[in-house]
């Protein structure tokens, strides 16, 4: 115990003085610097939101101006016309099946490799990890063509095809294997052997001690690379552009770039600016609730 | 135990099954397949593709605009990886360092950090749709129009192409610092603090402390940036062909290699070129990789 509260301590407005003290010219130094970066940071983005409820003509207008009333209707009109809410709706199908499909298969496959040595073993994971050294530009057309044979395939061919959630989804999980397997089977190679031993005595299956006892002591590793795989595929601009041509299945990166660079001069500036919003705003609020969780994870990512 | 060893196997064989399959079809076999692609004149309407050889190998050497991306793509490959890991570097010292001691957090730091990181979380195409909003050539751009209310001329961010380049670089920087910021902060706050006071009790200051304590202690970190940006240089497509004008102009003054790339495959069908171009990137992202292995070898330090 150390005491700290109440008893001498000084005044508020007494410490600001001694840090101002000891802040010196270089610690206000420091501080200006990190405030014109926030700026540099908050400023494009603030200026966004407030276009996304000025009127056509205060946008064509003075850039600094602050809208005189407020047109929510941009918004409507982003949402139903500019189809952001139908491009939103597809982006969070495809990436919940998605990373959850990465994060099911791709655990599993990092826990046999990294704990079950066998026949293979290595040259399985060295293929797996190998994908992360080839430039995705280089598959670009063939992978084109392999989706679209998917789709001649007897029975699932037309779930799977071009112009699809599964044929995209099942394409962004191969594409997640390689760093989701190189993370994590280095997470399992760490994790003690002790307790799955004991479950096995006990004469618990394999799948039971991967999935009640080896996946819970993982945890760590999970939700780092979940948050990276989230991120990423929702990120995700060139596999879509191909494998989904048609506008009904078009994911929210597509939406937004197609009405910035197709609609030229007669687009809807207003709602573009609203659809912008509507596409930082809610990426902003999650990430300012969990930001521990994702900075932490997606640094851990990095430094494994 | 016979039977256990079968299980052991049936176990295996069942756990993997998914993931090779799905691995095997989308990303080995289109691997493979680009490089035979790559010579023929495939362009998706006959029934077999034409075996030419090496010969788009040929009209890569002579192809201008692809050469300009590449030159773009390297541009990148050493602006990008040397801005960014010196501003993020810098802010990272003076979040974790930089308090009134000198081994001390300084106030806000977790709010910076914060806020730093926005840009992280955007996706590419959002990004760079904002910026051609903020770039805009005329009064209404965020940029152009206090300029212009000064008297000065608009400057054209996207339109002029001695500046186009400058504007995607500056953007990427934008985009990338918050990410190393609290990568280099996660790296020092495994550094121990004793580290640091045991330094200052021997008479170094800041400037030492950062150069000749904090930077070699982070080195490894600092490789992984490295890296790490090398590939988003090696890139840059969602950035280009959202945000320039004619997607990589004016005048493929800030087109890349996926952008040529895509543009002939998508673009004009050429998907045998297309992959030649491909195996072209692949090449060079070989190279690069060896290259950063090559020059960031260095002792390591143990503490």
């Amino acid at each position: 115990m150390t005491p700290v509260t109440s008893a001498g301590a000084p005044s508020r407005s007494a410490a600001r003085d001694e840090r101002k003290r000891r802040l010196g010219p270089l610690g206000v130094l420091t501080h200006v610097t990190l405030v014109i970066w926030t700026l540099l940071v908050m400023v494009p983005i603030v200026w966004t939101f407030l276009a996304s409820v000025k009127s056509e003509d205060e946008i064509f207008g003075a850039a600094w101006s602050l809208p005189s009333t407020l047109h929510w209707d941009n918004f409507a009109r982003a949402w139903e016309q500019a189809r952001i809410g139908q491009y939103m709706l597809n982006s969070v199908i495809i990436v919940s099946f998605s990373t959850f499909g990465t994060m099911l298969i791709g655990s599993m496959a990092a826990y046999v490799l990294a704990r079950y040595p066998f026949r293979g073993n290595r040259v399985i994971y060295m293929l797996f990890v190998a994908g992360m050294a080839f430039p995705f530009f280089l598959a670009l057309s063939p992978l084109f063509f392999v989706v679209q044979n998917m789709g001649s395939v007897p029975v699932i061919g037309p779930f799977i095809g071009l112009n699809t959630y599964a044929g995209t989804i099942l394409v962004y999980i191969a594409y997640s294997m390689p760093f989701t397997i190189f993370f994590l089977s280095a997470f399992f190679r760490t994790l003690p052997t002790g307790v799955a031993e004991a479950a096995m005595v006990d004469g618990a299956s394999h799948t039971r001690v991967f999935f009640q006892i080896m996946l819970p002591m993982a945890k760590p590793g999970i939700i780092s690379i979940t948050i990276f795989n989230i991120l990423g595929q929702w990120n995700q601009y060139q596999k879509p552009l191909i494998l989904l041509q048609d506008r009904e299945k078009w994911v929210l990166t597509q939406g937004i770039a197609d009405i910035s660079t197709a609609a030229g001069y007669d687009a809807d500036w207003a709602a573009l600016f609203a659809a912008l919003t509507l596409a930082i705003l809610p990426m902003l609020v999650v990430y300012t609730v969990f930001q521990r969780q994702i900075q932490s994870g997606l640094t851990a990512g990095a430094l494994k | 135990m016979l039977f256990n060893r079968y299980r052991r196997g049936l176990f295996i064989a069942s756990f993997l099954a998914a993931p090779v399959i799905l691995y095997a079809i989308y990303v080995i076999s289109p691997n493979i397949q680009a490089f035979y692609m790559a010579m023929t004149d495939w362009r998706g309407v006959t029934a077999t593709p034409n075996f030419i050889g090496l010969e788009n190998f040929q009209r890569v050497l002579g192809d201008s605009v692809f050469w300009k991306a590449v030159t773009h793509n390297l541009g990148l490959l050493i602006l990008l990886p040397a801005i960014t890991i010196v501003i993020a570097l810098f802010f990272a010292y003076l979040l974790n360092l930089g308090g009134s001691k000198g081994v001390s957090g300084i106030r806000g730091s977790t709010f910076y950090r914060v806020v730093f990181f926005f840009p992280q979380v955007l996706a590419v195409t959002i990004v760079a749709v904002l910026f051609q909003q903020v770039f805009r050539p005329d009064g209404s751009g965020m940029l152009n129009g206090p300029l212009m209310a000064l008297g000065i001329e608009p400057v054209g961010f996207l339109s002029n192409s001695g500046i186009a380049f400058w504007s995607v670089l500056g953007v990427l920087v934008w985009q990338a610092v918050g990410f190393y910021v609290v990568l280099f902060s996660a790296g020092l706050a495994g550094i121990p603090r004793d580290v640091f006071e045991a330094a200052q009790i021997d008479g170094a200051n800041r400037f030492t402390l950062f150069f000749r304590i904090t930077l070699p202690l982070l080195w490894d970190t600092v490789q992984v940036a490295w890296v790490y940006l090398g590939i988003l240089a090696m890139d840059a497509f969602a950035i280009v062909w959202v945000m320039t004008l004619q997607q990589g102009g004016p005048d493929w003054s800030t087109t890349v290699m996926a952008a040529e790339i895509y543009r002939n495959a998508f673009g004009y069908f050429r998907f045998g070129y297309a992959s030649a171009l491909g195996v072209v990137m692949f090449l060079f992202t070989v190279g690069f990789a060896i290259l950063s292995l090559r020059l960031s070898r260095r002792e390591r330090i143990e503490y």
